[in-house]
């Protein structure tokens, strides 16, 4: 494990207890998950108990203790989602993957979950791939997504890449798509 | 009544919106100029005048909370609620994502006016986009003077800081933001004190939504009152709507308060889709109680909505036509508010999972015949009795969808009977 890096992402924000949440979901975004170490450091570091850090890292829904999927899905299950068929892409992407909501699937590929109201409530309903949102999409489009992903694009590499270890440090995600939807005046 | 013209929402068409330049070329940080020459204590007043109430969803008169702060006190924040997590919300996203100035003009103007040297923005860590634009906007911010030391040569200091959240619906409440941005859970304090009197590390601190500080700028530039012209008797100055749900045109329409909410549905989100007809419409939030086709006809003002026996809430309003399982939708917002529950109140962890298991018994039609005189019990013993208003809001959709809708759950109560 690059502890290093976990090093870099405290120094970017400062040891200060206040940042705790910003390089808690920095390190959830390096690793895909928080590791038992990486909590540790930032424990040592913040000067915080471990168990403060814990609590953090399972109150907080962006962060989980085991390794999520490579392609993350996210289903909003808002209730204007929900009433525009939000449960049925969920419940079509489970069969597809063959996967619960929540889990992750064998192979570390896919995970997928139902998330709360996304706050883009026009586009109903919509989906999060890879914070990619896909609104007013129907099941098939959002399987067909998926299986797009799954396609392995050239020959199959024999391992995932790991990160670059130098990679600068990101105090602001890169990703970020508009998401607002403006009425038609 | 004329067709409004927007006034929050006026610069988010135009092309670059969320630039500085944009902003300026179109009047903005005019109202600063105009607050940094009035004493503090004017601004409050003339806030104070113009009627204007939180638009996060409890509708507290913003100039009284101003005035709640002790005036000896030594240090004093500002606090920026952007953690927009209420369902079919989803307004302050757009004045974020493409009008950042506009709120930070607000910004500005309420710290001069309270006297925070200090300001922190809290935005839902699903922002992506929100975070950059508020980052690139306090920067821009900077360089231009309107922040940092000595403002506009007006001798008052401000910085404003960013801070993310993680994913928790209950950091949109006050108490509960202020414990996240000091590095905490995210679960409300108990009040009273209130956030004015002991706030972030015990300071006193003013908490406000983004869409109230949007409004600041206009009430300082244009008077209180012009202001209060607006609106109705106890309701006052325009609302992003945020329309969703089964209408034509979904969307944020910004209409002055008391605007029937027939006419946001017909008028302006374009009618039921499909030509079908209405059956329920939740106006302010999954937090706020049903309303029925029927009572469509009330303006959407904080008082008329009360008396309607619901609430404005964060005006968000979601349609849904008479195709829509009653007994459904109540299941799932209260498996939304299971979920998000922090865990701290007894009669919401423990009372909301037992509510979500007798609706989850009748949705797969073997709910047992006392189950709905069950489910509001329960709610009686959730409701009004936490820290924080999760408890409550959990409690309206249940109740209201029982009270409005209640032989669609006996329907599915009998087919349990005949098996």
């Amino acid at each position: 494990m690059n502890l290093e890096r976990v090093e870099q992402i405290i120094e970017t924000y400062g040891r200060d207890r206040m940042n705790s949440l910003p390089i808690l979901e920095d390190i959830q975004r390096e690793f895909n998950y928080l590791p038992r170490q990486a909590l540790e450091l930032v424990a040592k570091r913040l000067g915080m108990p471990q168990g403060h850090v814990y609590q953090l890292a399972t109150f907080f829904k962006a962060f989980t203790l085991s390794p999520k999927g490579e392609h993350q899905c996210k289903v909003c299950l808002g209730t204007a989602c929900h009433v525009k068929g939000g449960a049925l892409i969920l419940e079509t992407l489970e069969k597809e993957l063959k996967v619960k909501a929540g889990a992750t699937t064998a192979d570390g590929k896919f995970s997928i979950e139902g998330v709360r109201c996304l706050g883009a409530c026009a586009l109903a309903p919509i989906i999060v791939i890879d914070n990619q949102p896909l609104g007013q999409i129907t099941a098939d489009a959002a399987v067909q997504k998926i299986r797009e992903l799954a396609a392995p694009k050239t020959a199959p590499s024999p391992a995932p890449a790991p990160a670059p270890a130098s990679k600068p440090a990101a105090a602001v995600p890169k990703r970020g798509v508009d998401m607002s939807a403006v009425p038609p005046r | 009544m004329a067709e409004w013209e927007p006034v929050l929402l006026a610069n988010v068409h135009r092309p670059n919106s969320e630039k500085i330049g944009t902003y300026l070329a179109h009047g903005g940080y005019q109202a600063l100029r105009k607050a940094l020459s009035m004493s503090p204590e004017a601004v409050v007043a003339e806030v104070k005048a113009s009627g204007l109430r939180g638009r996060g969803g409890a509708g507290f008169p913003t100039g009284v909370k101003w005035g709640f702060l002790p005036p000896d006190a030594p240090v004093k924040y500002l606090a920026v609620n952007t953690d927009e997590g209420e369902p079919g919300t989803f307004k302050d996203r757009l004045i974020v994502e493409r009008d950042p100035h506009a709120i930070l003009e607000g910004v500005i103007i309420a710290a001069y006016a309270i006297g925070a040297h200090r300001a922190f923005v809290y935005i839902r860590g699903e922002f992506f986009l929100g975070v950059k634009r508020w980052i690139k906007a306090i920067a821009d911010a900077y360089q231009h003077g309107f922040l940092g030391k000595d403002i506009l040569g007006s001798g008052f200091d401000l910085d404003v800081s960013v801070h993310r959240g993680a994913g928790a619906y209950i950091c949109g409440e006050e108490t509960a933001m202020l414990e996240s941005l000091e590095g905490k859970r995210g679960q409300p304090r108990l009040k009273p004190p209130y956030p004015a009197q002991v706030g972030l590390w015990g300071r006193p601190t003013i908490v406000q939504n983004v869409e109230t500080l949007a409004n600041v700028p206009h009430i300082i530039l244009r008077g209180a009152a012009w202001y209060a012209s607006i609106g109705t008797e106890q309701s006052k100055g325009p609302k992003i709507f945020c329309v969703s749900g089964h209408v034509n045109r979904p969307g944020n329409y910004e209409l002055p308060l008391g605007t029937p909410l027939r006419e946001i549905i017909e008028k302006y989100a374009g009618g039921v889709r499909y030509g079908r007809h209405i059956k329920a419409v939740i106006p302010g939030g999954v937090s706020t109680p049903m309303l029925t086709a029927r009572q469509i006809d009330v303006p959407m003002a904080f008082e008329t909505l009360a008396a309607a026996g619901s609430a404005l809430g964060t005006g968000a309003v979601i349609v849904m036509d008479e195709t829509t399982d009653m007994v459904e939708v109540a299941r799932r917002i209260t498996d939304f508010f299971v979920h998000e529950s922090c865990g701290a109140c007894v009669p919401c962890r423990l009372g909301g999972f037992r509510m979500l298991e007798r609706l989850e018994a009748i949705a797969r039609g073997r709910g047992r015949p006392d189950d709905l005189a069950k489910l509001e019990s329960l709610a009686r013993g959730i409701s009004g009795l936490t820290f924080c208003p999760l408890g409550t809001g959990m409690c309206e959709p249940v109740l209201s969808g029982l009270a409005l809708y209640r032989d669609e759950f006996v329907a599915r109560l009998n087919t349990a009977a005949k098996r």
